[in-house]
């Protein structure tokens, strides 16, 4: 099955994608920002405040699944010896990343007019530090091994002990007593606290930051296939 | 209707700076990223350039040579 995604057969499509993903990812979030500054209702108790929600949780949604998937291609890469699978998740990692970032940083600047503090040593905030450790261990390993063999080793061992953070980032909030508000979705029913005049601009936010990580693990993706056909060139 | 959307009810700081931060970060990474691309794909058109006769056939003989070289031509 993996021979229909062997990087030579798929970078006529690669090469060419991130264009209209470009293209998509602009219209998307227009809309989402116009939903989210604009026409979205501000919040009984929060005021406009919680229209930081509409960057803060994609943002954090994206980098957990991004982590949790760098893991699945770890695990994949050591069972059918795959060096693609570790081509993918290097990719993926530089957005991850940043997603984390985001959600940090925005939290932080949500926090102090919710909570009366830019920053608390709570759970969920405490975890999602850890987890941007971890991602910035593994795009350091990346830069530090030179061994091929010894880099997918390394950062697969990164990437699947850090995956056991992500069911405590995401359980925390009912685990422990913390400042942070309990999930108010949940993807396995259908009661959710959010009104759909703020799951809509949640979605459309969410889908531009999907689009925005696809583009990114694109042109990632062609930059380390045509290194690796850069060493080709060498060798001839 | 203007000053009501850069004041956000006092909160304006907050979310502006919220949502500025995120975009921010989007534009960097994009522009990082694209110019890490197109430096390896300059790198390859500069090394497909220095082959001899015999070896750019051999190159130009893979698919995906031939996609990146024409890729690089578009930068």
């Amino acid at each position: 099955m993996f021979k229909y995604f062997e990087p030579n057969k798929i970078f006529a499509i690669t090469s060419k994608a991130p264009k209209y993903v470009l293209f998509l990812f602009i219209i998307v979030l227009t809309i989402g920002l116009t939903e989210a500054l604009i026409l979205s209702p501000e919040d009984y108790k929060q005021s406009d405040a919680v229209r930081i929600m509409y960057v803060h949780v994609p943002a954090a949604w994206i980098s957990l699944g991004i982590f949790t998937s760098l893991a699945f291609l770890s695990v994949g890469s050591f069972v059918f010896k795959n060096k693609n699978f570790a081509l993918i998740a290097k990719s993926l990692a530089p957005s991850g990343f940043i997603f984390n970032i985001i959600a940090l940083v925005t939290g932080s600047i949500w926090g102090k007019p919710t909570w009366g503090t830019w920053w608390a040593w709570d759970a969920r905030i405490t975890s999602m530090l850890i987890l941007a450790l971890f991602y910035g261990m593994y795009l350091l390993a990346w830069r530090i091994y030179e061994d091929k063999e010894q880099v997918i080793k390394v950062t697969s061992l990164i990437a699947i002990l850090g995956v056991v953070n992500v069911p405590i980032i995401k359980f925390s909030v009912d685990w422990w007593n913390t400042l942070h508000q309990p999930a108010s979705i949940n993807i396995l029913s259908t009661n959710t606290a959010i009104h759909p005049s703020m799951l809509v601009p949640l979605g459309i936010m969410t889908a531009a930051f999907a689009l925005f990580s696809l583009l990114i693990f694109l042109m990632k993706y062609n930059t380390e296939l045509i290194k690796v056909k850069n060493k080709g060139l060498d060798r001839l | 209707m203007i000053n009501e959307i850069i004041s956000m009810n006092g909160y304006g700081a907050y979310v502006w700076s919220a949502f500025s931060f995120t975009l921010i970060s989007f534009t960097a990474l994009y522009f990082v990223t694209k110019l890490q691309l197109s430096k390896e794909q300059k790198r390859f058109a500069s090394k497909f350039g220095s082959l001899n006769v015999e070896k750019a056939r051999a190159a130009r003989s893979q698919n995906i040579n031939r996609e990146i070289l024409s890729n690089t031509s578009n930068i």
